[in-house]
């Protein structure tokens, strides 16, 4: 596995996603990135339908970047942590807009990251980050080779160093991933994009 | 339809997918021109992987010749994933916020658009019922996917489901058991006909077809979430039409007024669970 960071890539949104043991792994990554970050960063982390809004709130006091749940037909911008509403899929519309759906669960899961990084992938093209962290769920790994084949950068959490190893590393298995890092060098990764903007 | 991977064999630009789409609704007057194009652009990946069809002209010429495919073709596009008591605290509020203002018509008529296979028009049913209002209830239940209204008709679910619904059911405020509402036959239950002894079950496509009567309640939920915004403000000017003075509309969950030029025309009701009443 290459494991050279791709720094030099113009990049105009970041996906990531996350399962058993994401919010500690998510605030490990975003808590460092200054408020007016410059990107879009899109986020499915499974959890149940009954946690409305908690995720968001929990992160939104650990982050500087404003944080908030993906709103149907909301226009995507910069500076902003978007988490995907429990039980519905986020897509993503070439307009830049998101669209949601009730369909039926992918891989056990709704939302699906799946979906939201094949339809990001399409959109965004080579200039997506993808990133896929801890989980016990097998739910990424097409959305991660979607990236790929697309020209984006995909990167997964190092198994060996994730809670939950099973999520990247089914995305390392099939031959999605372009590196392998722990959550610092994925956050300090993040950080070197927006130093050279 | 699964929908079990995301990644698709065949592939096709946003041109390809216009002129097909304009195709079809030439042909055959289904107008899908307007949807959210990220959910129904996989639908179709899916449909061609499943028939092994390579190219977007390739089911374009199927479709044309073929009404038979294009009936199953427009089954498969429309998602029917839906439940009982689906968000149970939506049908709290319908309990304590919207039957006792039903209650003060004589006859109350309420149309359930995009209905998909019956799941919510029972449970809405039964709300009625345990708020003694049923008997005075007219139900539209409409869809455009005339396989689901079927479905819808016979009222015959897998029993595996109602594990689940019963929770619903009791999370919304069910005053008995779900239970008494069904019998069970093998691996399915069969609901009460005299829960749908009020309901008309129709066919309706709600980008081309009317408005068809005046009601007191519509409920439409993630229906217009698969709409572009246009087609969302047309579908929600077809609503305020059909509704009477101080009627209510009932959205899902993720859906608002809030790009639509009748926003002014409705105040909440309830603001979590989308529910709105016609002021003008
Ligand atoms: C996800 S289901 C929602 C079912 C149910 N209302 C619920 O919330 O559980 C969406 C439904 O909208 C229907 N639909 C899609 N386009 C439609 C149209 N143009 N006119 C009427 N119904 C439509 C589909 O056939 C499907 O049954």
């Amino acid at each position: 596995m290459m494991n050279r960071i791709d720094t030099n890539r113009i990049v105009e949104a970041v996906v990531i996603g996350a399962s058993a043991g994401g919010l500690h792994a998510l605030i490990h990554v975003l808590s460092a990135l200054p408020a007016d970050y410059f990107l879009p960063i899109i986020v499915v982390q499974h959890r149940g339908k009954e946690h409305t809004k908690l995720l968001e709130e929990i992160l939104q006091t650990k982050c500087l970047m404003r944080v908030k749940q993906a709103d149907e037909k909301e226009k995507i911008h910069g500076a902003c942590i978007y988490i995907a509403p429990p039980d519905y899929h986020l897509l993503i519309e070439q307009d830049e807009t998101f669209s949601l759906t009730s369909d039926i669960y992918v891989k056990h899961s709704r939302p699906s990251i799946d979906l939201l990084f094949a339809t990001a992938a399409e959109v965004y093209k080579e200039k997506l980050v993808g990133i896929i962290l801890t989980g016990a769920s097998s739910d990424g790994a097409e959305g991660m080779l979607e990236i790929r084949r697309a020209g984006g950068y995909t990167i997964a959490q190092e198994p060996t160093t994730a809670e939950y190893p099973y999520m990247p590393q089914a995305s390392v298995s099939i031959g999605s991933i372009c590196s392998n890092l722990t959550l610092d060098e994925i956050s300090s990764y993040l950080k070197q994009l927006y130093e050279r903007r | 339809m699964e929908q079990q991977s995301v990644s698709h064999a065949f592939s096709y630009s946003q041109e390809e997918l216009k002129a097909f789409l304009d195709a079809i609704k030439f042909m055959y007057g289904y107008d899908f021109t307007d949807y959210a194009e990220a959910s129904i652009k996989r639908r179709i990946l899916n449909f061609m992987n499943m028939y092994k069809i390579p190219t977007l002209q390739d089911l374009s010429k199927i479709l044309l010749k073929d009404e038979a495919v294009f009936e199953t073709f427009i089954q498969e596009l429309s998602v029917t994933v839906t439940e009982m008591f689906r968000d149970p605290t939506f049908y709290k509020s319908l309990r304590e916020n919207v039957m006792e203002r039903l209650a003060t018509y004589p006859v109350i008529k309420i149309w359930i658009a995009g209905c998909a296979t019956g799941e919510e028009v029972y449970s809405i049913a039964i709300v009625l019922k345990e708020a003694g209002l049923l008997e005075r209830s007219i139900i539209y239940a409409t869809d455009i996917n005339q396989r689901s209204i079927q479905i819808a008709k016979d009222g015959l679910y897998p029993v595996d489901n109602m594990k689940a619904y019963t929770v619903n059911y009791n999370k919304s405020g069910g005053m008995h058991s779900l239970s008494e509402y069904y019998i069970s036959k093998y691996n399915s239950v069969l609901f009460d006909k005299s829960l749908r002894d009020n309901v008309v079950f129709s066919p309706h496509n709600l980008t081309a077809d009317k408005s068809f009567n005046e009601f007191q309640l519509i409920v439409c939920r993630n229906v217009l979430i698969y709409f572009n915004q246009q087609l969302q403000n047309k579908v929600i000017n077809l609503f305020h039409e059909s509704l009477c003075s101080f009627g209510f509309l009932a959205l899902g969950n993720k859906e608002s007024l809030l790009f639509t030029d009748r926003k002014s025309n409705f105040e909440d009701v309830d603001k979590k669970e989308r529910i709105f009443m016609k002021i003008g």
